[in-house]
């Protein structure tokens, strides 16, 4: 056939295990798994497998694994089989190729060319068993002085800021693109962690109306679901420029997983495409950001600290430096390889640059204009584990943002066809058959464990720096350095050579 | 072997101070007997005094010590300081041979007043003026480092053992109602005199015991605001915060303290309401100047002795009061041998700063 594109995976069966039970035929949503005529033998079709391991996850016999599928191509190191399927794919159907996830492309990573420092003999380490070893982080506006006459009292009147109890918060994700289910177990696991969750640009649902105290609230560029009690009913306003895996687009949210509740939450017709399109139409400008951000703070009797969310594009410094001048409290910055439930593939896989790189250069600019202590920062956009987030706040960072992390706690395993709505794990998706698959009460404890597991990992690594504060591990750059780096990559991330 | 300024060298040390709180003088001898019971914190590369009273005939003009490296470096300098400055005096500090402290720089002290109408000009304080003519100096003028800038005090430091270098100094013909000292021991250094310490800026002098490990966190805080860390030493950052804190930001000493000492947030949540905003307050707008790591530090000025310790308390610092005395060193032992019965001893605990303010104004001249 002229459109011949080999399938991506194998379901294997063992037959001697297989007891034709037909859990896997339950399970799957891409129908790989069916049963044979006579309605006893299950039988499978790997064509439309992703490998996301529900089925042998939940086999009770263990008798499936997925393989690879490999359909051998001319060997060719420029037009590769992935290039040519994606071709063969656009020639069938004249689209722009979608994907979801964070790019899988091996661009650098830098955080896996930093090493950390730990003290020996001069400076001892801290033991955080037996030490008090904070991981506080406070975002908002910061008043370049105090006022205060004598000791322990203070005239400062303070804008509005956020405790987090761990600089881990967990980052947009709107309820249309993940089910409530996922949305709630991340919302309850920030009430308890003492973080924050984020509602995208969905709205929040009346279900989360008792949890809004940690909710980051979002103002995107299709409105959805803003009103003025979405605006009060919340920790802070984020206002959503871009988006790191598809900075300068907008978002499409098809029709089909505009449920009645989606359609609710977000003030939108029942079955409508949801489409934000790819700038504020009231925002053309820096100073029309400033408006933005003044009617809101107006809306919400300056009671709520206004972040800004920006993708990590090439002159990222001077726009973060831009936003914190036209008022804005937190600046987020959304690295490249941050994930997505959508996004063109050729945007995903090649606009913007690396969070390491965007966060050295936004966090030194800020400093060479004596404005940084007056702003939080806030970086995004792909953070795999605790040491990650380590090097993050060590080049700058007042906090990190996490999705993808918190979803691979709560069963996702990276499948990348968000964009489907065929989630067998019940997250990326609105069917009420795979959503019920996702039970909030399980969930978010698994989130909760990993939070605090990378809490104390956190902490481990700042005792063996001697450092008992998150606050002196922000900006210490001292205590990175690079391994296998250019001089111009460690003079952006301002950081020396292993050995130096 | 890069010297200090191109790279950060960690050192550990010893460090005492007296002061008398009513003005009385006291003899450099004293110090000198302090520091050197403590021989063995230091080892040999570096040791340092600041003293303050010392100049009543010059008490209104500032006293810069300089190191110079060649004459060029002095011609440049004096050039500069001449320009703007009515100086004075200039001349030789006074220095005495000293078998175990190798030939070092050349060693000038000037006392004069701001040129005025320089400074006007500038439109700066006499504070930011003077300050920034020595950031100037040190920091273009390859081979001249004025380690000293206050007025009526003076910085006296060397490569070598405390006790040395205060023989060198003949700082037993000097009489200060308050002294700091420092025997240093860097783990690694080529023995720069600028190096040894207290550290000073204007009216203001540091010794420090211990090695920070928020020392980036401090120093990307602080060139926020115009300073320039060049020494890479914790005592210099340190000693910018203070600046920072007292003079841009015009907190009161012990407020400045809490800013570099601040409690944890377990003790902080239990306080009072309002001493409880005061620390969330305080330690979030200065979350870039809280110093971690052991450290225990004094800081010496015209106001009085302020000594402080790291939150852990990680690094020993015994106070003592006799009479119209304190006594701060890092062995109570060092602070026995010059005052054998003192009223009180205790250890200072971290994160609770000891000020002793000097009670006399000094004399202004209207």
């Amino acid at each position: 056939m002229i459109n011949y594109i080999p399938r991506r995976f194998t379901v294997i069966r063992d037959k001697d295990k297989c007891v034709n039970c037909g859990c896997c035929v339950r399970q799957c949503s891409n129908e790989c798994h069916y049963f044979d005529d006579d309605g006893k033998t299950v039988l499978c079709n790997s064509n439309t497998c992703v490998a996301c391991h529900r089925c042998v996850d939940l086999c009770p016999t263990g008798a499936l694994r997925i393989e690879k599928y490999v359909c051998d191509y001319n060997e060719n190191a420029n037009w590769t089989p992935q290039y040519q399927q994606e071709i063969c794919r656009q020639a069938n159907t004249g689209s722009t190729l979608l994907s979801a996830m964070g790019t899988p492309k091996p661009y650098p990573i830098y955080w896996d060319h930093i090493l950390l420092n730990a003290s020996q003999v001069t400076n001892p380490s801290i033991d955080p068993l037996r030490e008090p070893m904070e991981t506080r982080a406070i975002l908002g506006r910061k008043p370049e002085k105090l006022e205060a006459d004598k000791k322990g009292k203070t005239t400062t009147k303070m804008p509005p800021q956020i405790i987090i109890e761990t600089p881990i918060m967990f980052s947009a994700m709107s309820f249309g693109s993940i089910s409530l289910n996922a949305q709630k177990s991340l919302a309850m696991a920030a009430k308890e962690l003492g973080t924050l969750f984020n509602t995208g640009e969905g709205g929040l649902h009346p279900d989360l109306y008792n949890l809004s105290d940690y909710a980051v609230v979002q103002v995107a560029s299709g409105r959805f679901g803003v009103h003025k009690d979405y605006l009060k009913n919340s920790k802070c306003i984020e206002i959503k420029i871009g988006q790191g895996a598809k900075p300068g687009i907008g978002g499409h949210l098809p029709g089909e997983k505009v449920n009645v509740e989606v359609s609710n939450a977000r003030m939108i017709p029942e079955g409508s495409d949801a489409i934000s399109p790819a700038p504020h139409h009231d925002i053309y400008s820096i100073e029309d950001l400033r408006q933005l951000i003044w009617s809101l703070k107006q809306l919400t009797d300056n009671k709520k600290p206004v972040s800004v969310k920006i993708a990590a594009v090439h002159n990222v410094s001077a726009i973060a430096s831009g936003c914190a001048r036209a008022g804005a409290d937190i600046i987020v910055i959304d690295g490249f390889r941050g994930g997505t439930g959508a996004a063109p593939t050729r945007i995903r896989d090649n606009v913007g640059i690396p969070i390491e790189l965007a966060l050295a250069a936004a966090d030194q600019r800020l400093r060479d204009e004596g404005i940084r202590s007056t702003v939080s920062l806030v970086a995004a956009g792909s953070f795999r584990c605790s040491s990650d987030i380590v090097k993050a706040i060590a080049l700058g960072a007042d906090a990190c943002y996490v999705a993808s992390a918190p979803l691979i706690a709560m069963g996702c395993h990276m499948c990348g066809t968000c964009n489907t709505g065929k989630c067998n794990w019940g997250i990326a998706t609105q069917r009420p058959e795979l959503t019920k698959r996702l039970n909030p009460e399980i969930a978010h404890k698994r989130v909760i464990n990993l939070i605090t597991a990378w809490t104390h990992e956190i902490k481990e690594i700042m005792g063996g720096m001697g450092i008992n504060s998150i606050d002196s591990l922000r900006g210490n750059r001292l205590m990175l350095r690079g391994i296998g780096l250019s001089e111009k990559e460690l003079e952006i991330l301002g950081i020396k050579h292993a050995g130096e | 072997m890069l010297k200090e300024g191109q790279i950060r060298i960690p050192s550990g040390c010893a460090i005492a101070a007296i002061i008398d709180k009513k003005g009385n003088k006291i003899n450099g001898s004293e110090i000198i007997k302090s520091i050197s019971l403590m021989h063995d914190r230091s080892n040999g590369l570096g040791g340092g005094f600041a003293a303050y009273g010392i100049y009543p005939d010059h008490k209104d003009e500032n006293a810069f010590h300089v190191f110079y490296d060649n004459v060029e470096a002095r011609k440049t300098c004096e050039e500069f300081l001449f320009k703007h400055f009515n100086i004075d005096v200039a001349e030789r500090i006074p220095t005495k041979p000293v078998p175990s402290i190798d030939l070092g720089p050349d060693i000038w002290r000037y006392f004069g007043k701001a040129n005025r109408v320089r400074m006007k000009t500038s439109r700066l304080d006499e504070d930011e003026y003077v300050a920034q003519c020595v950031t100037k100096v040190n920091n273009s003028i390859e081979g001249a480092y004025i380690f000293s800038s206050g007025k009526n005090m003076g910085c006296f430091k060397a490569v070598g053992y405390p006790e040395d270098v205060g023989e060198f100094y003949m700082l037993d013909r000097y009489e200060a109602y308050l002294w700091t000292a420092h025997g240093r021991f860097p783990t690694n250094t080529p023995g720069w005199w600028g190096g040894a310490h207290p550290f000073n800026i204007l009216d203001w002098s540091i010794v420090h015991n211990g090695e920070i490990s928020s020392y980036d966190t401090n120093r990307r805080y602080i060139e926020q605001f115009g300073y320039i860390c060049t020494m890479q030493t914790d005592t210099e950052v340190i000693t910018y915060l203070f600046d920072h804190l007292l003079r841009h930001h015009n907190l009161p000493i012990e407020v400045a303290a809490d800013v570099l000492t601040a409690p944890e947030w377990d003790e902080i949540d239990r306080m009072p309401e309002d001493k409880k905003e005061y620390f969330t307050t305080l330690r979030a707008i200065y979350s870039g100047a809280l110093v971690n790591g052991p450290f225990s530090v004094i800081l010496g000025s015209n106001k009085g002795l302020l000594a402080i310790n790291d939150r852990l308390k990680l690094r020993s610092l015994t106070a003592a009061i006799k009479g119209d005395r304190a006594y701060f060193a890092s062995e109570e032992s060092a602070i026995r041998i010059i005052c054998p019965d003192p009223d009180k001893v205790w250890s200072v605990s971290g994160a609770e700063p000891v000020f002793i303010p000097l009670e006399i104004e000094e004399e202004v001249d209207e």
